[in-house]
């Protein structure tokens, strides 16, 4: 036998040119799929980082100064029979993330473009004008802020597929972040006394935004990297994203002449809806976790009663932004309202608790400026 | 005549510009008043200087023309299948890609990974973006690279190996390289490993010869699809080597990390060399079927590459900062590939342990030869019977080569870098702990005892990384039957005995090594037995090694 015999003898260096042991081995074979068949998405996500539970037969080989090795079950206080059934539901990985990603950078573009050279903006009602300018301008830094502290919390998880998930949500947050300021920054060009330094004032002094901040900052200090991505997931967006966003923006700017600003905002209801997907999968799995699952309820309790009543306040603090536009097409009880059943239906689909999360009382009658 | 008129005139207006755009986006953060930033990353860097974004990209422009180059990546992969390539491509190459596919893909991640303590770190907001940029990229990477190994699996003639391939990565001794390389992207001091190490050594010198050589050499090899991948990866890394640099300029602001950066340019750039020249100089050169002797050897590309590009106009400016650049050290790690023979030796070690592997190695011939020789003066006096003999070895039934009398003597391996000690009379030994180590070099000696510890030069460094974990794979399997490790590794195919690995490129069943032709031999850890030893016999057997030895045709 030798190498020139064999080049001879064999040409194609195709599948199925010869078979041979392992010659139709052609799937990964290392991992349990959830379904029947391996997705897409595992088939280049699972087991990519490994653990000494997974493979890494010399385990960790570098360690951090006090001895913590490069991943750490110990970074956060949950516990997990198994880390490695995590899937997440948006199936994500880098394809799809950057044509979703892609899809929306251009719709959001095109509509600003569109709305610009129609000139939209300069028909917008000016009450909303100053809306946009101060509150959309301060909303923004709430989502730059969660982003942030997702991207600190992808480092600390336990296996790909928990940090992949935290990843692409990062990259959902940092993104509506900069689509905001940059359409802010466009219409500006066409709205004569447009100050697009007002929101960051309104989000560092207004007392409207005091609460909401205090919680991204929560989100960002917390030191657990999944009592991040629940103060960010489970309680920021039902009770402050979505409530401003869908609750607010999305149902009053078409009555103040403005179609752009809910094309604009709503991408991130739809990023929200696959990152809340992703969240609700994990924690319900580490609710339902059979050794720790009780332990892991309660702890989640416990961020649960840490953090919502600073969630709620915050919510409840931008009442007076639904009374600001001239024409009133949306009321904040009934958004409220909304964002609480949001928040219960999250809750209970996680395992936290079933019970009725009490709803303060609101004045129904909104009051006008 | 009138000027034309274009659709962009007609559509054009005016847009916020560059510059207010970033400026407006860099002043989305704050410092905050209520709660105080997590901090959990360690570094004994002190970083004041806010660094400057060089791009001044917005995610805007980034996720569509991401998407551009991904839709052309997966195009000409569709069209790579149409074009029938694995009809003619290589398998001695593809072989090597079972390999390397299986170790980037993590240190990949881990780079994405980095992006946390360097989003922190980095005082204010302006490179936040860049980090943000790197962190989606460096998601890309990895699934694009896994994406890419699916892809030789389900159409390349042999996926044994590719099958079991993260499992792989965690078990087998030569990927143990490939994950000291990883883990140091992120573990220890978050700006030795993650500015330094990652994006000022790593991606901004050898990332050229990652993925821009060997993507030539795959072309050469009838692969379209590894180019296709790897040059759309490596244009992501421009982006990541202005990063870089501008946290680098940052830190340097500082005198006080002057003796930190100089301590962390040399480690990085050491042990960056120990590790892709290892690897990728190894399967440029022996994974190749192209021996076209005006195409450059891997020598010729690290010269022009790192030595000329990055040396030469990355590394010695920074000595007008006042940092101390080890300039030896460049010129030892050139003359280890072109004097002593480090690329050569590696495959050499790597091959004498073929068994151990989930790829095939196949034995270079005299095409091989007169290309080595050609390109490497003295070559085949060195290594030519090595060779030979490795074929002449490849048949099942035969002695395995490891074992055989030709004279070689199985490698220590280097504590630091965990590349085998190769280069015979550069090997060391010193004590840390009161345990006695075995390096490759004198620079890896000085990374485990000066560079990787809690003091450095009078300086506390409690942010440091450590190394840890049962770092030589020989240790574990030390006393084992080479079956038995074979199977508790699961580098056997699906048929329970035929090996994964091969040193033969035949897909006849009958000339495939099963586990009755390996066992009864037994693994030894070169270092345990050192330490058994005592000290005058030591101080003979470290003599004795950096003698080195000759090979016997057999």
């Amino acid at each position: 036998m030798s190498g020139r015999v064999m080049e001879q003898e064999q040409r194609s260096a195709a599948a199925g040119a010869k078979t041979f042991p392992g010659s139709d081995s052609r799937a990964y074979n290392y991992f349990e799929p959830k379904g029947r068949r391996a997705t897409h998405y595992e088939d280049v996500t699972v087991d990519v980082q490994p653990d000494p539970e997974r493979y890494l037969l010399q385990n960790w080989i570098i360690s951090f100064g006090d001895g913590t090795p490069t991943y750490s079950k110990e970074w956060t206080a949950l516990k997990s029979s198994d880390w490695h059934l995590y899937r997440a539901p948006d199936q994500e990985w880098e394809r799809t993330h950057y044509q979703r990603q892609s899809t929306i950078c251009g719709m959001i573009k095109n509509v600003i473009d569109n709305a610009r050279r129609a000139g939209a903006p300069r028909r917008f009602d000016k009450a909303w004008v100053k809306i946009l300018q101060d509150h959309l301008g301060a909303f923004k830094h709430a989502e730059y802020g969660l982003g942030t502290a997702l991207m600190r919390a992808q480092r600390y998880g336990y296996t790909q597929m928990v940090n992949n998930a935290i990843l692409t949500n990062s990259s959902y947050k940092l993104r509506l972040a900069q689509d905001l300021t940059l359409y802010l920054g466009e219409i500006a060009l066409d709205i004569e006394g447009f100050d697009v330094d007002a929101g960051k004032r309104n989000w560092l002094e207004n007392s409207i935004w005091q609460k909401a901040r205090e919680l991204v900052e929560s989100a960002r200090g917390a030191e657990d990297f999944l009592e991040q991505y629940f103060i960010v997931n489970v309680l920021f967006e039902p009770l402050v994203g979505e409530l401003f966003r869908s609750g607010f923006v999305m149902q009053v700017a078409a009555t103040q002449n403005d179609y752009s600003s809910p094309v604009v905002i709503s991408a991130a209801e739809a990023d929200y809806e696959r990152n809340l997907a992703n969240t609700v999968e994990l924690f319900a799995t580490l609710v339902r976790d059979p050794a720790h699952g009780e332990d892991n309820r309660r702890l989640l309790q416990d961020w649960f009663d840490k953090y919502s009543p600073i969630a709620t306040q915050a919510a409840l603090d931008l009442q007076p932004i639904w009374s600001q536009p001239r024409v009133k097409s949306a009321q904040f009880a009934k958004s409220y309202a909304s964002a609480i059943n949001r928040l219960q239906a999250i809750v209970s689909e996680i395992g936290v608790f079933s019970t009725q999360i009490p709803m303060p009382e609101l004045q129904v009658a909104e009051p006008v400026e | 005549m009138t000027e034309a008129l274009t659709l962009n005139k007609i559509t054009s207006q005016k847009g916020i510009s560059i510059g207010e755009a970033t400026r407006l986006i860099a002043d989305l953060g704050w410092t905050p008043s209520y709660v105080q930033d997590a901090m959990a990353f360690p570094t004994d860097y002190k970083i004041s200087k806010t660094p400057r974004d060089p791009m001044k990209q917005v995610l805007r422009s980034y996720f569509p023309m991401q998407e551009e180059k991904d839709n052309r990546v997966y195009g000409a992969l569709d069209a790579a299948l149409r074009g029938d390539m694995f009809r003619n491509v290589e398998p001695r190459w593809i072989e090597w890609m079972k390999l390397f596919l299986a170790i980037i893909p993590f240190p990949e991640i881990s780079a994405a990974r980095a992006m946390a303590p360097l989003g922190q770190l980095a005082p204010g907001d302006h490179l936040r973006t860049g980090f943000t940029m790197q962190m989606v990229d460096e998601f890309r990477h990895s699934t694009i690279q896994m994406n890419l190994k699916k892809w030789y699996m389900e159409n390349y003639i042999d996926p044994a190996g590719f099958d079991i391939t993260e499992k792989a990565f965690g078990k087998c001794a030569a990927t143990t390289i490939g994950r000291q390389f990883g883990e140091a992207f992120l573990t220890g001091d978050a700006i030795t490993a993650s500015n330094i190490y990652l994006q000022v050594a790593a991606e901004t010198a050898f990332t050229n010869t990652l993925f821009v050589a060997m993507p030539s050499e795959a072309a050469r090899n009838g692969d379209y699809a590894l180019p296709t991948v790897f040059l759309s990866v490596q244009s992501d890394e421009s982006r990541h080597i202005g990063n870089g640099h501008s946290m680098l300029m940052s830190v340097l602001k500082e005198p006080d990390n002057h003796l930190l950066l100089e301590r962390d340019i040399r480690y990085s750039f050491w042990q960056n060399h120990m590790f892709v020249d290892a690897m990728i100089g190894t399967i440029i050169e022996y994974g190749t079927k192209n021996r076209d002797k005006n195409k450059e050897s891997y020598a010729e590309l690290w010269h022009r590459w790192i030595f000329e590009d990055y040396y030469r106009t990355y590394m010695l400016p920074l000595e007008k900062y006042g940092i101390k650049i080890h300039h030896d050290d460049v010129h030892e790690a050139f003359d280890s590939i072109v004097k002593k023979g480090y690329v050569h030796k590696v495959a050499q070690a790597i091959s004498a342990g073929w068994w151990a592997n989930f790829w095939r190695i196949e034995a270079q011939t005299e095409r091989d030869f007169e290309w080595f020789e050609a390109k490497y003066p003295g070559w085949y006096d060195e290594f030519g019977a090595w060779w030979e003999n490795y074929e002449k070895l490849s048949k099942p039934g035969s002695e395995i080569i490891t074992f055989a009398d030709t004279g070689y003597v199985y490698p220590h391996r280097c504590w630091s870098s965990l590349v085998p000690c190769v280069v015979r009379e550069d090997f060391c030994v010193d004590e840390v702990d009161g345990e006695l180590f075995t390096y490759a070099s004198e620079v890896d000696r000085w990374t485990h005892k000066e560079a990787f510890a809690a003091e450095y030069q009078g300086r506390p460094t409690p942010a440091m990384g450590r190394f840890s974990g049962r770092r030589q794979w020989e240790e574990i399997y030390d006393g084992w039957d080479l079956a038995d490790a074979i199977v508790d590794m699961g580098f056997v195919r699906p048929d329970g005995k035929t090996l994964i690995a091969q040193p033969h490129m035949s897909f006849e069943e009958k000339d495939m090594w099963t586990l009755d032709h390996v066992r009864g031999h037994t693994i030894r850890s070169p270092l345990l037995a050192l330490r058994e030893l005592k000290p005058e016999a030591r101080a003979k057997h470290v003599e004795d090694y950096r003698k080195g030895f000759k090979i016997r045709r057999i």
